[in-house]
């Protein structure tokens, strides 16, 4: 073939299928890497089950998914966004600047968060009050806040062994963090009667401005190294605590699950983190899941109301079914999300 | 300075001679040995790591490509896959892969009792050394032949990831002590249906040719899918890289003048080549995707990006041989009253080519291999579609790539994906390796001397 023929047929197909490229069949999501297998899951039987082809699942975490799924309405943009918090004020006001005014929350079920550590090391058992002492930048020393001064968990705790401190925590683009934040380090923080100080202390105009300076000094962390945010994936965090025995990791229940003989579990308040003591509500670290849904793109990309009440069917997500079979907490309240969705209901009450 | 008259009785040994050696050259030989010795020691430090390299890939790898199987008579039992009895496709279709559940289960209970068997395991733990794929290949077989519904048919399926990492022996019975997902019982049947014949150890062609599964069934997942993908990437960076590639080397070198603005366009096409390549990605996602409303996911859209990263490689290379054609040749064709740019086709381009075939391949083995542009064009994901059935499919549908699906398998929790990132590194090596030795004869046997 000549070489200029070669070159016009190149640049023929590519205008040819740039112009073909008009509608999209298969439903897009990207969001949080703890929904990510969920989600997978969800996609995959639902592809082998309708006549729809099977949706393409994205991680990323879930800020970086709801900044995506916030960029506007369009087959360029994604269609679900996967979540292991609630979506933010921030978010939904910059959802509405691009036009996703629309958005059906979807709550598929709960999620517990653990700490897990090498196998072969020391065992645990928690306190929030112990990952305060560890990880924040200040505590409590004879009522004056001071850098922290704790290098083993025998300084924070004289029950622990001599092991140096060294924790594993997701970055600040997961949900996790935020969980890890809420529940266990300002836990500590209010146990160990630092947030009053802080409360004490705070400089702000109103009693509101003054709580949210008291609790944003109570979760900053240290920054010398002891505590280390993980962005990648649960599997980086395992990485790291292989070839540093003295790490503790924060990881989400299924991937532990998966990874027993590698981990050992710590416990949380006295209580062994399982899917009955979760559900029961005994162990404490735990969060809710989530996916939004943008309402302008059902009846637009087929398949996106189907996959999300598939999602949500009892047979999918409830007891027995498959993601609870993976680590997920089935939600009791299932059957009310199962209504709101196929009455698509989007947040704020209007369907 | 020597003083000739301080020792004049003992006439002094000839400072230099050839058949001594002196200090000096004792030396400068000892530096030439010890250059050698490092030259050595740093090829070994090299051949040694890629030994390692090469064990640690191909001895983690290797499993992936064997697979344990159940074989099972599995009665399809009419009652529950058409109650109608009417084989009526749309009734058949409206039982779920759910609704195939207690088919697998009373499968494996018959074959378990049917060896004569004791266990006192439940049916759900039986039907758990199943993969959860078994109810949709069976789900695809009864829509596939629903004249087979009734009968009793022979399946094999595939074992799940546990049974089969203890047939490989990844897992033990230590390694599960604390393990859900398995029990020492369970293990316990699983010799004893060994022993039976009815689980065995197969090569599994799934693993090349099939597509990517969810996190709880990672002995289904396969490359295959994303192998296509590669390859419709490929083919859009060959079509555009390679022409745009030697039509702009060629204007540059045989008809551009030489003025500032050239050497401007030199310098950045060099600096192009050294970009990262997640910057073609961000541009990429901000040109092909939310300007021109391409469809995300898409091979062309991968392609096109990473012809962009291409290019340069492609335009260095084609340039580098054009020079190397003597300027005799060019001489002798317009000698002869070729025009300029006859002289170029008939004769400077034909013997540039062997050169800039391997700048092409080798630009290709490149982009083969790279992951981090993909990310931001979403083919970095769980992308389990069907391998694609025509050309504008392959281009367009979602797929993703080898490197990012061996990137996807490792991040997951499952170990069991863990081997099968090794396996499917090994299948991207072997294409490399491949590609990189096309080039290697090409310019052997084509590359001409002057």
């Amino acid at each position: 073939m000549s070489f200029v023929k070669l070159t016009a047929s190149a640049l023929t197909i590519a205008a040819a299928t740039a112009t073909a490229a008009t509608a999209r069949d298969q439903v897009q999501v990207a969001g949080s890497s703890t929904v990510l297998p969920y989600a997978s899951i969800v996609a995959e039987a639902f592809g082998e089950n309708f006549d729809f082809p099977t949706p393409v699942v994205e991680s990323g975490g879930s800020s970086a998914g709801l900044k995506r799924f916030c960029e506007g309405v369009g087959e360029n943009t994604i269609d679900v966004a996967n979540a292991s918090r609630r979506i933010k004020a921030k978010e939904l006001a910059a959802c509405a600047d691009a036009g996703v005014t629309d958005i059906i929350e979807v709550r598929i079920g709960y999620d517990g968060i653990v700490f897990a550590s090498d196998i072969k090391g020391n065992a645990f058992e928690f306190t929030p009050t112990d990952w305060f002492l560890a990880l924040s930048n200040e505590i409590m020393v004879d009522g004056k806040m001071v850098a922290n001064p704790n290098k083993t968990w025998a300084d924070v705790n004289p029950a622990f062994p001599a092991q140096d401190i060294q924790a594993f925590i997701p970055g600040t683009k997961h949900g996790t963090r935020e969980v890890f934040e809420d529940k266990v380090i300002l836990a500590g923080c209010e146990a160990t009667g630092a947030f009053e100080h802080l409360l004490a202390h705070a400089e702000g105009d109103s009693a509101k401005a003054q709580k949210k300076a008291a609790e944003k000094a109570c979760i900053s962390l240290r920054t010398d190294g002891v505590s280390v945010d993980i962005d990648g994936d649960y599997t980086e965090t395992l990485a790291r605590i292989e070839s540093n025995k003295d790490g503790i990791g924060v990881f989400g229940l299924a991937f532990y699950e998966n990874n027993t003989d590698k981990l050992q579990v710590a416990t949380m308040s006295g209580i062994v983190p399982s899917t009955e003591s979760i559900a029961t509500g005994e162990y404490p670290v735990s969060r809710p899941l989530f996916f939004y849904v943008k309402k302008a793109h059902i009846g637009v990309i087929p398949g996106l109301k189907e996959y999300a009440e598939f999602f949500i069917a009892d047979e999918v997500a409830g007891a027995d079914g498959p993601l609870s079979e993976y680590g997920l907490v089935a939600d009791p309240e299932l059957n009310m999300t199962q209504e709101a969705v196929a009455n698509e209901t989007t947040m704020g009450g209007n369907s | 300075m020597t003083d000739l008259s301080s020792s004049p009785t003992q006439p002094a040994a000839p400072e230099n001679s050839l058949l001594t050696l002196n200090k000096r050259t004792k030396a400068r030989n000892a530096a030439e040995r010890r250059f050698k010795a490092y030259g050595i020691a740093a090829i070994s430090v090299g051949l040694i790591m890629l030994l390692v390299l090469v064990t640690t890939i191909v001895s983690r790898g290797t499993g992936a490509f064997q697979q344990t199987f159940v074989t099972l008579n599995v009665e399809l039992l009419e009652s529950k896959l058409d109650k109608s009895g009417q084989r009526n496709i749309e009734d058949i279709k409206k039982v779920t892969t759910f609704g195939y559940a207690p088919i697998v289960k009373s499968a494996m209970k018959e074959t378990v009792n049917g060896l004569g068997l004791q266990t006192g395991l439940k049916s759900k733990e039986l039907a758990g050394l199943l993969s959860k794929s078994a109810v949709a290949q069976l789900r695809a077989f009864v829509l596939a032949n629903p004249e087979q519904i009734g009968k009793t048919v022979e399946f094999r399926f595939l074992a799940q990831s546990r049974v089969d990492g203890y047939l490989k022996g990844r897992v033990t019975r230590e390694s599960i002590e604390n393990d859900k997902n398995i029990s020492p019982e369970q293990l316990d049947l699983v010799d004893a249906l060994v022993a039976a014949g009815v689980i065995e150890k197969s090569f599994n062609l799934d693993f090349i040719l099939g597509s990517d599964a969810s996190d709880q069934r990672p002995e289904a997942a396969g490359m295959g899918v994303s192998m296509m993908g590669s390859l419709f990437m490929m083919l859009v960076v060959l079509a555009l890289a390679l022409p745009i590639g030697v039509a702009a080397s060629i204007y540059l070198e045989e008809f551009a003048p030489k003025n500032w603005m050239t050497d401007v366009i030199e310098v950045n096409i060099a600096n192009l080549a050294a970009v990262p390549s997640i910057v073609y990605g961000i541009l990429g996602l901000a040109v092909f995707i939310n300007y021109r409303h391409l469809p995300m996911s898409a091979p062309l859209v991968g392609g096109l990006v990473l012809t962009l990263m291409t290019l340069p490689t492609i335009i260095i290379s084609t340039r580098a041989s054009l020079k190397a054609v003597p300027p005799s040749i060019r001489d002798a064709a317009l000698g002869v009253g070729a025009s300029k740019m006859q002289s170029v086709f008939h004769h400077v381009l034909p013997l540039a080519a062997p050169g800039n075939l391997t700048g092409t391949i080798i630009g290709l083995a490149q982009a083969l291999g790279e992951t981090a542009p993909l990310l931001l064009i979403g083919m970095v994901g769980f992308i389990a579609s069907n391998a694609p059935e025509t050309l504008s499919e392959g281009l367009l549908s979602p797929n993703s790539a080898m490197p990012a699906q061996i990137y996807e398998w490792a991040k997951r929790a499952d170990p069991a994906f863990y081997e099968r990132a090794w396996g499917g590194i090994i299948i991207l090596l072997l294409f490399l390796v491949t590609m990189n030795t096309v080039a290697v004869i090409l310019r052997r046997r084509f590359e001409r001397r002057w």
